[in-house]
């Protein structure tokens, strides 16, 4: 991206003035350098956003912003719906709600080692993934309907998981206003035996350990010891929010034409959150949601029994789960007054400062636990959400790295095959259930995801807590 | 004779189908987007599925067109490798898919599709040849 066409403020926050027909400034997150290598894509998709009605303060892109639909891909815009606000699927993708949750195990890294082989193995034989791959969990309809309306607590109830792991994860794993009436019969037919399950492409299950700790009271407060094991997931609403995604799309063409709205970049349509149709796509929207909580919990309990079978002794407790492509209805304090605003997400993350009443208990006073993946040979980091990014940012940063190299390139510059043994000699052990999609999904072909994370801590958005080191990834 | 290819999205895939008619260019565009999921040539088509979908425009009915195949395959537990575009008027298409129940080995499956989308999509005819393309989400 062209830095003349930007006004610095600062080393970390560059602004798009206000031009045409947009109706607030676009600004981005990062340093010189990664705006420098982003798209001019994103330029175009952030001063598209600007232009929707009811948008407010500015339209947002984090430093591992990448050319979206629509959205740029790290974009974030919040919208009041008493000004004409809309809702947009560009906004939210075709992965509702896909997202990150860490586990505890509480083991440590040198009693991993020796069997971590047998741990991957484990968890790729009981959590499925891959093309078309189904679960062992069949639904009755009346239980998808539980599954639409309350998400984690629903699979809870039904044996998946601990009542505590529901204060862990992000709106107690049940957004409200989901009406499965919303949600497509041809939805409804693709979620057949889908929970449970981690798709392919990015998605992954990573066993990680605590490289580095730079904030030693938060890292405590989280749970985190230097050399401990952790589990992440990553994956999301499959093909039922697949599906939702599609489903509106043209749904919201034909409103954004009834409604007049002018759109520049058709991914962009969308409907107004008081209108017939905005309400009906949110409500889907919730139902995908949903689902995504829920299936992120079922794999938790799957993993559970994969850990167990390997290491009987340990305990996995949920720090976090957030997601990472949502709309989500929250307060925000925008011209001196508290707000109600639909804020879009679109591979972002939501990271509240330490006061928020929403946090669960042993995190108040502290901050949100946000998680930002990396790639498979790369870290991870976990960052604690702050008062100054939820005035800077609506509370939003990062969502991982972000691709820096499309997946056609990375798949002939790297064989699958070879970055197996790649990564193993520097032991991290991977399985995958596809060798061409593990080419496309090659460390390289991603920005870094300690500059991304620099960008936001020093940006004041977020702090950074640990890093985390990859020793094992199963890949879908 | 018709043909697909690819082209370059940084977070996903760009296909493009090319053909002597509208109806073949849509055809060759499902092929793209199958063989991003599975190695088409393995898939035997055994079973016909008869498709319908409707679109505001034709880039609309090119979109609606993929999300229908993805939904078929998903729902049917199947892949494509024969696909046929029998009537498509601005608004409409009719057509069939043939394939078979998916066997990851067997048909080297790849990555899964989200969905079709509206980014880079295009739909028309150049030096008498037409074509359709989109960015397919993976």
């Amino acid at each position: 991206m062209e830095l003349k066409k930007l006004k610095a403020k600062g080393k970390y926050e560059w602004v798009i003035p206000r031009q045409g027909e947009m109706r607030v400034p676009g600004k981005i997150f990062a340093n010189q350098g990664l705006v420098e290598e982003m798209d001019e894509k994103v330029y175009e998709q952030i001063s598209n956003v600007a232009c929707l009605p009811g948008i407010q303060k500015f339209s947002l892109a984090m430093p591992d912003a990448h050319w979206g639909y629509g959205f740029p891909i790290g974009g974030v815009a919040a919208f009041d719906p008493a000004q004409g606000g809309v809702v947009s699927v560009g906004g939210v993708g075709f992965d509702v709600n896909c997202g990150v949750r860490t586990l505890h195990t509480g083991l440590e890294l040198e009693e991993v080692k020796p069997r971590l082989k047998e741990l991957v193995d484990t968890l790729f034989n009981i959590v499925p993934a891959g093309l078309g791959s189904r679960g062992k969990i069949s639904l009755s309809s009346s239980q998808v309907e539980g599954v639409l309306t309350k998400g984690s607590q629903w699979v809870v109830e039904l044996g998946y998981g601990e009542k505590e792991d529901l204060e862990f994860t992000e709106e107690n794993g049940m957004v409200p206003g989901g009406d499965p009436g919303a949600v497509s019969q041809k939805a409804l037919q693709r979620e057949r035996r889908q929970v449970g399950t981690l798709g392919s492409g990015n998605h992954y299950l990573e066993v990680q350990w605590v490289e580095e700790i730079y904030e030693p009271s938060t890292a405590a407060k989280f749970g985190f010891k230097e050399n401990m094991v952790v589990i992440t997931i990553h994956c999301g609403s499959r093909a039922l929010g697949h599906q939702v995604g599609t489903d509106y799309l043209r749904t919201l063409a034909e409103a954004s034409r009834k409604y007049g709205i002018p759109i520049r970049e058709r991914e962009l349509v969308c409907a107004p959150i008081d209108s017939p149709e905005g309400r009906r796509y949110f409500s889907a929207v919730n139902c995908a949601i949903n689902y995504a909580f829920a299936n992120r919990q079922v794999i938790t309990h799957l993993v559970r029994e994969g850990l167990g079978k390997v290491f009987p002794q340990a305990e996995a407790k949920l720090l976090y789960d957030v997601g990472h492509n949502t709309c989500k209805v929250e307060t925000h304090r925008i011209d001196g007054q508290e707000r109600q605003v639909y804020v879009h997400r679109k591979g972002a993350t939501r990271a509240f400062g330490p006061q928020r009443k929403e946090l669960p208990r042993p995190y108040q006073g502290v901050g949100q636990p946000v998680i930002v993946g990396g790639t498979m040979g790369t870290s991870s980091y976990i960052l604690v959400g702050t008062e100054s990014g939820e005035e800077k940012a609506f509370a939003s940063v990062c969502h991982g790295a972000g691709r820096r190299m499309s997946r056609k390139r990375a798949m002939r510059t790297w064989r699958g095959e070879r970055l197996l043994d790649e990564l193993k000699s520097q032991g991290i052990y991977i399985r995958g259930h596809s060798m061409s999609g593990l080419a496309e999904e090659a460390p390289l072909a991603y920005k870094d995801v300690s500059e991304v994370v620099e960008a936001i801590h020093n940006g004041g958005l977020a702090r950074k807590v640990v890093k985390l080191k990859p020793i094992g990834c199963v890949k879908g | 004779m018709g043909r697909f290819e690819y082209f370059e999205h940084l977070a996903d895939m760009g296909i493009i189908g090319r053909g002597a008619s509208l109806a073949q260019a849509f055809e060759e565009a499902a092929k793209a987007m199958f063989n991003l999921m599975v190695d088409i040539d393995q898939v035997e088509p055994k079973e016909r599925i008869p498709i319908h979908c409707q679109g505001g425009d034709r880039e609309e009915l090119f979109v609606e067109w993929l999300n229908a195949l993805l939904t078929e395959a998903d729902i049917n537990g199947m892949v494509f490798s024969r696909f046929s575009v029998e009537s498509l008027t601005g608004e409409e298409l009719s057509g069939w898919v043939k394939g078979e129940g998916l066997d990851p080995e067997r048909h080297h499956a790849k990555t899964e599709v989200k969905a079709a989308t509206y980014s880079g999509l295009a739909v028309g005819e150049k030096g008498g040849e037409f074509y359709a393309r989109c960015v397919v989400d993976l």
